[in-house]
């Protein structure tokens, strides 16, 4: 290759991965004014991203996550009138579950943390469970529903934030894979080089290659989706157990999720594993995933299904994302190890994350997900 | 053992309206005989068989109350209520 | 809780034959004549797949003889029957009409045949625009075509097979349009020349289509309609001129697509599209054998010598299985002839205007498609392949326009119902029925 054709572009900003997380980064960098490239060797969305369910969620597994959530939550509910339809962002809330009078409790812990919060939620009795989601089994003890939640459609929103970058300059390269990062200099398999100002590593499952010592490990999941049932189900709907599933950091477990597409199709979940790192469908899992869905929805029996696919989540240790800076390189940030929540917290993300590039205090503490908050001894895998 | 009579003919409804097709049709025949379509699209266009051996889809009746059956391979059952998206 | 459990009944087979077209139903007869436990699954509610397709729920004579050669030796069929799954290695989950079957296996023969292309034109979603296989399948299930006027068009010699008959059964039709052009046949011509047998078929096909104008360098470009089909408007390329026909029926089929999912979903390898299979048909996976059009179309004779073989081989009678050898080299060099004659010219590329649809499940234009470079990136943004059709119109159809190579092949390779699915062994909760003998 001449030395013309390997002439190196300068750049702001260079952001690592087309998903949700960068798309949402590349579009907020564009905001600040950054000339911002945007580099994956797959197509838009093609990691997890495209994998997920699209909720969007307010979560309160510690103060630092539910901070995230909600702030993220709130972002995408401003956004929400200048995304298009085929991002089908539907704000159809979510219904914890409570099976019990146990787990009842545990829905009027979170009323009161959500309600001290400013989050509206509204305990439901088994009745009001019952006339919201007539599909749910009966004999329940009732729920939790928070109606600001949502979901959406991820790879059409992560194109739409791309597009709404590269409308304000962004240039957006796909197909072209990242070989190595650092130093303001970002070098791709095809040998050529950009130079950054900033370079964002939000290549979820693969940030931990491009910035050796992370300790990212991949959480798989299983999805199944169903024919369209408009009506089948309004809400989002978690089982209180999904908290135990998503809290612990070894062994395999599901937990009951389900979700309305705008279409009307349903998508059921949720499944976790560590340590497989395999694309092919866990029929066990799987097996255990629909049992659970069948349990808390038996009308679930009929409804044809018509794909079943599995995704990587990159999860941290301490189960929080890492936002900011990187010790190791002063060029180099993280916007990565967002578990189950790259969707929801995609958008805060990237605001808190451009506020550290500019020098600017964000609207959150920032603290809980700096990449330096690990020790080297966690962070070094 | 008593003789079966293997009816000639087959009564069905189609949309609420009756329909006789010969012993042995499929109920995408039964559809195509009241005059209707099979469903109508994600975008509202009508649509009906395509490929007539069951993969294209396009052929999805409710059968007995059983929505989304691939017409064109269900045997028409003597009493069968069939609704189109009509 | 009270809920109804999915039946399961579990069923064992030295030798499980998937397809009971005529490839199945040879390889099932000849396993079954060797002595193996043999069951044949097909979708279809009656055996004989689509060439041996019987008229109303009767079953075909051809498909008829093998049958009772199958439930002589003792092996019985299960139709209305689809695989979807495959839970562990030896079995197979496949779902009827209110249960399911788990069936078990020792060697397997995939014989899942072919359905064919549909390539994207506007007008192409009316009711009544059919594929040729499709109308003739519908007409033999009870459709009333006498008086009706049915254009067919397409390419390969199925038009013919299917335009005689249609005639037979006292349809109109006004021309059969085949796309390839006058030089490839006449150039196929005289490979028939050298096969006195298809000759023959090939002058009582005439006989049946006298009268009927066969036009090469023709194709489809338009259907028109209100809420259902009326015209044709075919573009005749050698007078470059466009022409409306009108009709009631419009019977088009671009050649045959093999259906290879249950064979990717084993992990057969498969390249090109077909099927690898060694002389005995056997598969990349051991105990698992192919035959007929998932290892390249090439038509009944080819799909019978094919389907002895992998029956002869899987009952364990190799020997005799290679008796056969020859005539299958024969009969695929005369498939081979046939897809070089009848190849798809590059004008069927450009048919689809920006609004054409081509993902009917999702209703996906042209235009949304010709955007992304690949599959997999349209699907994400699109939509597209993701309806319950799982790929199989649009995906070989946008191979054609596109030249996008496929996505890997995941359960459930049917759509199927959620307690279906669930009903994977490993679990304490179904109730398992055993059947050892007799028809499901």
């Amino acid at each position: 290759m001449s030395a013309a054709t390997r002439a190196t572009a300068s750049y702001d900003g260079v952001v690592i991965g087309a998903g949700i997380v960068g798309a949402a980064c590349a579009d907020e960098c564009v905001r600040h004014g950054m000339r911002v490239a945007v580099v994956d060797g797959d197509v838009i969305s093609g990691g997890t991203t495209a994998a997920g369910m699209g909720h969007i969620v307010v979560m309160d597994d510690s103060e630092a996550q539910f901070t995230l959530t909600r702030y993220s939550q709130q972002l995408w509910q401003e956004l929400r009138p200048e995304l298009s339809a085929d991002v089908e962002y539907e704000q159809c809330g979510t219904i914890w579950v409570a099976t019990d009078e146990v787990e009842m409790a545990e829905v009027r812990r979170k009323e009161d943390y959500y309600g001290r919060r400013g989050v509206p939620v509204e305990v439901l009795g088994q009745d009001a469970l019952e006339s919201a989601e007539p599909n749910l089994r009966k004999g329940l003890a009732g729920g939790l529903l928070v109606p600001e939640d949502g979901v959406l459609y991820p790879p059409c929103a992560a194109r739409f934030l791309l597009e709404r970058a590269q409308a304000g300059g962004a240039t957006i390269q796909l197909g072209c894979a990242v070989s190595r990062i650092g130093n303001g200099r970002v070098r791709l398999e095809d040998g050529r080089e950009l130079l950054a100002g900033a370079i964002i590593n939000a290549a979820g499952n693969g940030a931990a290659s491009l910035t050796p010592g992370l300790a990212i490990k991949k959480r798989k999941g299983h999805l199944v989706i169903t024919d369209r049932y408009p009506g089948f189900v309004k809400h989002q709907l978690v089982e209180l157990g999904y908290l135990k599933s998503a809290h612990s950091t070894t062994g395999d477990s599901v937990a009951f999720n389900v979700q309305p597409r705008k279409t009307g199709q349903i998508l059921v979940g949720s499944s976790r594993q560590y340590d497989v790192h395999d694309k092919q469908v866990d029929n066990p899992i799987l097996l255990r995933m629909l049992k659970r869905a069948q349990e808390y929805m038996p009308n679930l029996a009929q409804v044809s299904t018509i794909r079943v696919w599995t995704g990587f989540r990159a999860a941290t240790p301490d189960k929080l994302p890492l936002i900011g800076p990187w010790p190791g390189d002063a060029t180099v940030f993280l916007a990565t190890g967002h578990e189950g929540l790259g969707i929801t917290t995609s958008l805060a993300t990237a605001r808190i994350l451009v506020d550290q590039i500019a020098g600017k205090p964000a609207a959150i503490p920032v603290e809980p997900y700096l990449p330096a908050r690990m020790s080297s001894e966690h962070i070094c895998a | 053992m008593t003789e079966q009579v293997i009816p000639d003919q087959v009564d069905l409804k189609v949309n609420g309206r009756s329909v006789s097709v010969p012993s042995g049709a499929t109920v995408a025949v039964a559809i195509a005989l009241a005059g209707a379509a099979c469903r109508k699209s994600v975008g509202g266009e009508w649509r009906g068989p395509l490929c007539g051996m069951g993969i294209c889809f396009e052929c999805r009746a409710a059968i007995d109350g059983r929505p989304y059956c691939r017409s064109c391979q269900v045997l028409c059952r003597s009493g069968m209520e069939v609704m189109t998206d009509e | 809780m009270s809920r109804e459990q999915v039946i399961v009944v579990k069923s064992e087979f030295d030798v499980l034959v998937i397809g009971a077209g005529p490839a199945g139903l040879t390889a099932a007869a000849c396993a079954a004549e060797c002595g193996a436990m043999v069951g044949v699954v097909d979708d279809n509610p009656s055996p004989g797949g689509q060439i041996w397709r019987g008229e109303c729920g009767q079953i075909d004579s051809e498909a008829a003889r093998w049958l009772r050669r199958i439930h002589a030796a003792g092996g019985q069929e299960f139709c209305g029957t689809r695989v979807f799954h495959q839970p562990e290695p030896g079995t197979l989950l496949a779902e009827a009409e209110n249960h399911v079957f788990e069936f078990s296996y020792r060697k397997l023969i995939v014989a899942t045949g072919a359905r064919e292309l549909f390539l994207p034109f506007p007008g192409w979603t009316l009711p009544n625009v059919m594929g040729a296989g499709g109308l003739q399948a519908l007409v033999k299930s009870g459709l009333p075509i006498a008086g009706k006027r049915v254009l067919v068009t397409g390419s390969g010699p199925l038009l013919l097979a299917v335009a005689a008959y249609l005639r037979r059964h006292g349809a109109e039709i006004p021309m059969i349009c085949e796309q390839a052009s006058r030089s490839s046949l006449a150039r196929f011509g005289l490979v028939l020349l050298r096969k006195p047998g298809k000759m023959r078929q090939g002058f009582s096909l005439r006989k049946q289509l006298s009268r009927i104008p066969f036009v090469p360098d023709c194709w489809p470009v338009e259907a028109r309609g209100d809420t259902r089909l009326e015209e044709v408007v075919i573009s005749q390329c050698s007078n470059k001129q466009r022409k409306a026909i009108s009709c009631d029926y419009l019977a088009c089929g671009f050649h045959l697509v093999p259906n290879t999912e249950l064979a990717e979903l084993l992990g057969c390898q498969v390249r090109g599209s077909l099927v690898q299979v060694d002389d005995l048909q056997q598969t990349s996976v051991p105990g698992v054998f192919c035959a007929g059009e998932p290892t390249g179309v090439g038509g009944l004779e080819l799909a019978l010598v094919e389907g002895q073989i992998a029956g002869l081989a899987a009952g364990g009678r190799s020997e005799s299985a290679k008796r056969l050898f020859g005539e299958r080299d024969k009969l695929r060099s005369f498939a081979r002839a046939l897809d070089r004659a009848f190849a798809l010219r590059p004008e069927l590329r450009k048919l689809a205007r920006p609004e054409t649809i081509v993902c009917r499940c999702e209703d996906v234009a042209y235009a949304s498609l010709a955007q992304h470079d690949s599959w997999r990136a349209s699907k994400l943004q699109t939509r597209c392949g993701m309806g319950p059709c799982q790929g199989r119109v649009c995906g070989p159809a946008t191979r054609f326009l596109f030249n996008w190579s496929p996505d890997s092949v995941r359960p459930p390779i049917f759509p199927s119902r959620f307690d279906s699915l669930s009903a994977m062994p490993g679990t304490a909760e179904t109730e398992p029925a055993q059947i050892t003998g007799g028809h499901a």
